[in-house]
């Protein structure tokens, strides 16, 4: 037993390995964790396979050139944080430390990139936060953590901006949101936007996120007779809430919800799909264009929406999600920035970012470089999708705002 | 207030019932043997998952589909029961819970694994039914009657037939059982493959109201143990009680309260059964 | 002989401490957050192991302790502005007080009851956080980087809530030991065994029962003090997490339920292991499949776990390993 510490000793010290992934000079280190396996997966992995997309096609042009003339070859590195808090310093120490990371992406969740943002904080790594859409991540005091989404506030006002347009009458809404922070940021927000925008909230009531049984909650919801219904939460609540609610022959002209809607196994709900909203950061159909990015004064970077739709096509045979373009968008704001500031010193790639104004194919994106929010995503907006019968009759997912992005015109339910 | 509260109660009523048939599995199986199945949870959802295997497959229609699934969940617990539960069957407590919470682990991992994290839905529509202020759709009402229907099936089993007399005596006495020659091993395995086979009932049946994924069946495993406290631990007609009135609760709280107090004044009165009357509303067999 | 009386204790001991010099000794940060993660465990299970090793009640939901003592801590720190070594004490006084009054109450049931009980305590709790506005609802609470201004920025706050958390682990350590070694571990022993039988002997079970419960609460309420700290926000899920309470008994059983050693190197070996096949390439998506063979095959074949079986080895390990 005496022999007990020594090798205790050395099994620490084994498996806190040195990882030799980035050989300085030659190449560059994106390091992050993923959510691989628990209830994030399926969302984390199409960001991570957005953001290796990116890795490749940026090796495959050549590298990110700096201002001394060297040529940077990119690598990534990441570990699975099972969507778990507990691990999430520990590995990021690890990326900074052990695997030498030059550079950050944040963990998919929020909740997760909190405790991530005091690590790259702490060795001042820039850090891209892709995924994480909470507003209170930015008020935190953090200098080095920029945001890629739209936040949590913007997501659902331009539901609201539609419903104005489309029918001025319908003043009655009903907030219903899962009561997780990432819905309920939107549902703050939401209620706030139109209070001032003198709609009547006749109903605001967040649901546990065990929830599967929405009837209870729908008759409340029937019976405040509200126009508009928005909110929702992570993909199955929004599917089963637009099942049920169709079931139960609830009368809403208007009916938006979280996450579900764009995606494209949300159509297989049948007519209960029928005029359904919902808010997407990015479809494959909006085009943001070298062009409107012109016509605006903007700069553009990057390739145009075909070209990455093709692109990840080739890869993995599926369309991408918006969490896919996400992570795509995250390495490319990551390669615009150096690419300016000609180098890869921490402070200065922060500096070029906190003045990054520019159009991709993912839309506008600048960061907020004020104390109190800095980091924020100001310059991005959400689009909204709704479930309109084609020409065979099948459901598809059509643009409808904001108006100068649709490709259809939106349909009162 | 009445018009307000009948289709919540409505609602409540029937999908209660499908809960406590998964609990009578959980009840069952604790009532036999003195150990409360920490796998539970992922039986629900390999019935879940196999009605949709057996509905997107095969074209099965949903409710022909649970038989199906009963047979595998009859078969998969006497596995489960033979591997893990049979060795610590005499053991203190711990044992049993941790052994099935073993199981437990290595089902969801390789779930997780394999089937992944993604949302299934079993798209099938039986229309509504609107009774006055209350609309019903004709899927819940066919789930409750088919866990109505197994329900009763399991009441003749263990009253009419010798192997449910059998199970009765092993509940009773277990050693006692083995004296008049009841052979008890046998009586255990099929306790709990009867046990887990009603979990995964239930779960299939749910997968016909609700989308779910891998990992959905913790949820309805809390609400296992909720009801079996309230009706009594190792009493399947607690549990249907209790299933049902845990289905009320459900359906009044969010007309009078915020919805997402719900879990609060669940486990609220999960404890509170526990502290005042632990052998549950209608007596618990242990 | 004295000190070999106590041999149990220093090697318990000798362990931790070893364990939390290596930082100090790499200068790694990296092996710090290894480590940390490894002691929060340890002081977890430890202290666990008071209430289930010595007086035999399984707790599911002991994980409420680290949450609630995380939540007042946090509360404490970023809303009220205390300093830290106050918000810890509040968090472990906070647990304290929950398991003295549902010691009042949940200990009057035995086995599988009480287990049943310590979940719905857990996800009540849970449910109520989500609720209270006032501790951030289900958006949780974050906090303000310059919180750590006091203790000179985010570096120096981290290594000291490091040596924090050694000494809180240290301390549940050497409880647990005396707790052992008293005439009040023994009637708790005596109550593992057949409480009505130590009742009729004249322990006062209720008291016994009671007084093992708060201690077991202080420290995962310290610890989720300082835990919640480090990671800058909390919410309930997070906080309240039940897979992680079962996690703890896996490493109490993996070690040795009722040891004091045991705890200390089954929280070590799992949480090695768990890292191990979390990055591991092969292991990655099966780490869950294979704790869970691991914990199957301990509690069919070994139950008294690794420091159980050397135990019964042979007199000396049992008179050395406590």
């Amino acid at each position: 037993m005496r022999r007990t510490l020594p090798l205790l000793a050395c099994l620490f010290l084994a498996s806190c390995g040195k990882d030799d992934s980035a050989s300085k000079g030659q190449t560059l280190l994106v390091g992050y964790t993923a959510s691989l396996t628990g209830k994030l997966s399926v969302e984390s992995t199409r960001q991570t396979q957005g953001l290796s997309l990116w890795v490749e096609r940026v090796n495959a042009a050549g590298g990110i050139k700096l201002a001394d003339g060297r040529v940077l070859k990119v690598a990534s590195k990441f570990y699975d944080d099972e969507s778990n808090q507990d691990r999430v310093q520990e590995l990021y120490t690890r990326l900074v430390n052990d695997d030498h990371a030059d550079f950050l992406v944040s963990p998919y969740s929020s909740g997760l990139t909190s405790s991530a943002s005091v690590i790259a904080e702490q060795y001042g790594k820039v850090m891209i936060s892709a995924g994480a859409a909470s507003d209170s991540n930015y008020a935190q005091g953090f200098q080095h953590v920029f945001q890629v989404y739209t936040p949590a506030s913007r997501y659902l006002v331009g539901a609201l901006d539609l419903v104005s347009a489309t029918a001025p009458d319908a003043k009655k809404i009903a907030i219903v949101h899962e009561n997780d922070k990432f819905s309920s940021d939107v549902a703050k927000a939401l209620d706030a936007y139109a209070r001032a925008k003198g709609f009547s909230v006749v109903l605001d009531e967040g649901y546990d996120s065990s929830t599967t049984d929405f009837a209870p909650f729908l008759n409340k919801v029937q019976q405040s007779g509200a126009d508009a219904i928005l909110g929702g939460g992570h993909f199955q609540d929004g599917s089963t809430f637009a099942r049920q609610l169709a079931e139960k022959g609830v009368k809403a002209r208007f009916l938006a919800l979280l996450v579900a809607p764009p995606e494209p196994g949300f159509g297989e709900l049948g007519t209960a799909a029928l005029g359904v909203l919902g808010p997407s950061q990015w479809e494959p159909q909006v085009s943001f264009t070298a062009e409107a990015a012109k016509a605006a004064g903007v700069a553009w970077f990057g390739p145009t929406a075909a070209e990455f739709v093709e692109a990840y096509k080739a890869a993995h045979k599926e369309e991408p999600s918006y969490h896919a373009a996400g992570g795509y968008v995250a390495g490319l704001l990551l390669e615009e920035a150096i690419a300016r500031a000609g180098t890869i010193d921490g402070e200065a790639v922060r500096k070029a970012l906190e003045s990054t104004d520019l159009f991709t194919f993912f839309g506008r994106s600048k960061f907020d470089a004020s104390e109190a929010a800095h980091g924020l995503q100001v310059g991005h907006e959400m689009v909204l999708v709704q479930w309109q019968k084609g020409p065979a009759g099948k459901l598809l997912k059509q643009v409808v705002w904001p108006p100068q992005g649709r490709t259809a015109e939106p349909l009162v339910r | 207030m009445i018009a307000r509260l009948l289709p919540s109660l409505v609602d409540g009523v029937l999908i209660g019932v499908i809960y406590g048939l998964a609990a009578m599995g959980l009840t069952l199986i604790f009532g036999v043997m003195n150990v409360i199945n920490l796998s539970h949870g992922s039986m629900i959802a390999m019935g879940m998952f196999g009605v949709y295997a057996l509905f997107t497959g095969a074209g099965l229609n949903p409710f022909v589909g649970v038989a199906a699934v009963a047979a595998l969940g009859l078969v998969a617990g006497v596995l489960v029961y033979a591997v893990a539960v049979h060795r610590v069957r005499n053991a203190p407590h711990l044992s049993g819970l941790l052994a099935t919470f073993a199981v437990n682990m290595i089902l969801m991992g390789l779930g997780t694994r394999f089937l992944s994290t993604n949302f299934r839905n079993v798209d099938f529509s039986l229309g509504s039914f609107a009774l006055g202020p209350v609309t019903v759709t004709g899927t819940r009402l066919a789930a409750c009657g088919c866990a109505a229907l197994v329900t009763g099936l399991l009441y003749g089993f263990l009253y009419r037939t010798r192997a449910g007399k059998e199970i009765r005596a092993v509940a009773n006495d277990r050693a006692a059982a083995e004296l008049v020659g009841i052979r008890s091993t046998r009586v255990l395995a099929l306790s709990f493959g009867l046990g887990t086979s009603l979990a995964a009932v239930a779960g299939g049946l749910i997968a016909t109201l609700f989308p779910f994924t891998v990992l959905s069946g913790g949820t309805y495993e809390l609400k296992s143990f909720v009801i079996v406290v309230l009706g009594g631990l190792g009493n399947p007609l607690g549990a249907l009680i209790g299933g049902v009135l845990l289905g009320l609760v459900e359906g009044a709280v969010p007309i009078f309260l915020e919805a997402s107090w719900v879990p609060v004044i669940e486990f609220a009165l999960f404890v509170l059964v526990l502290l005042v009357r632990p052998q549950g509303l209608l007596g618990a067999r242990r | 002989m004295r000190w070999w009386s106590r041999f149990g204790l220093w090697l318990s001991l000798a362990i931790v401490v070893g364990a939390a010099l290596l930082p100090a000794i790499s200068g790694s940060a990296s092996t710090r957050e290894a480590v940390f993660t490894v002691l929060v465990s340890v002081a977890l299970a430890s202290s666990l192991n008071m209430l289930l090793g010595y007086a035999g009640y399984v707790s599911f939901g002991h994980i409420v302790f680290f949450g609630l003592g995380g939540y007042i801590g946090f509360y404490a720190v970023s809303v009220l502005g205390w300093h830290l070594s106050a918000a810890v004490l509040a968090g472990a006084a906070a647990s304290g007080l929950l398991a003295l009054l549902l010691g009042m109450s949940i200990l009057r049931l035995r086995g599988s009851y009480f287990a049943l009980a310590t979940i719905g305590i857990n996800e009540a709790m849970k449910a109520l956080a989500t609720n209270l506005k006032a501790f951030g609802g289900s958006t949780g609470m974050e906090m303000h980087l310059r919180a750590y201004q006091p203790y000179g920025g985010a570096a120096r706050a981290l290594w000291i809530t490091y040596w924090a958390l050694c000494g809180v682990t240290v301390l549940a350590v050497v409880a647990s030991f005396l707790v052992k070694r008293s005439r009040f571990g023994l009637a708790l022993l005596t109550i593992r065994e057949d409480e009505d039988a130590a009742a009729v002997l004249g322990v006062d079970a209720t008291r016994a029962k009671t007084l093992a419960y708060v201690l077991s609460a202080v420290f995962p309420g310290a610890v989720g003090a300082l835990y919640f700290f480090k990671s800058a926000s909390i919410e309930p899920g997070g906080a309240f997490r039940l897979h992680f309470s079962i996690e703890l008994l896996v490493m109490i059983m993996l070690g040795g339920q009722g040891t004091l050693l045991g705890p200390i190197l089954g929280a070590v070996a799992y949480q090695k292991l768990r890292s191990a096949l979390l990055t591991s390439a092969a292991f990655r998506d099966v780490q869950l499949v294979v704790a869970g063979v691991l914990l199957l095959a301990i509690v069919l074949f070994v139950p008294a776990g690794a420091v159980g079986w050397l135990r019964s080895r042979s007199r000396t390990l049992h008179r050395a390993l406590e």
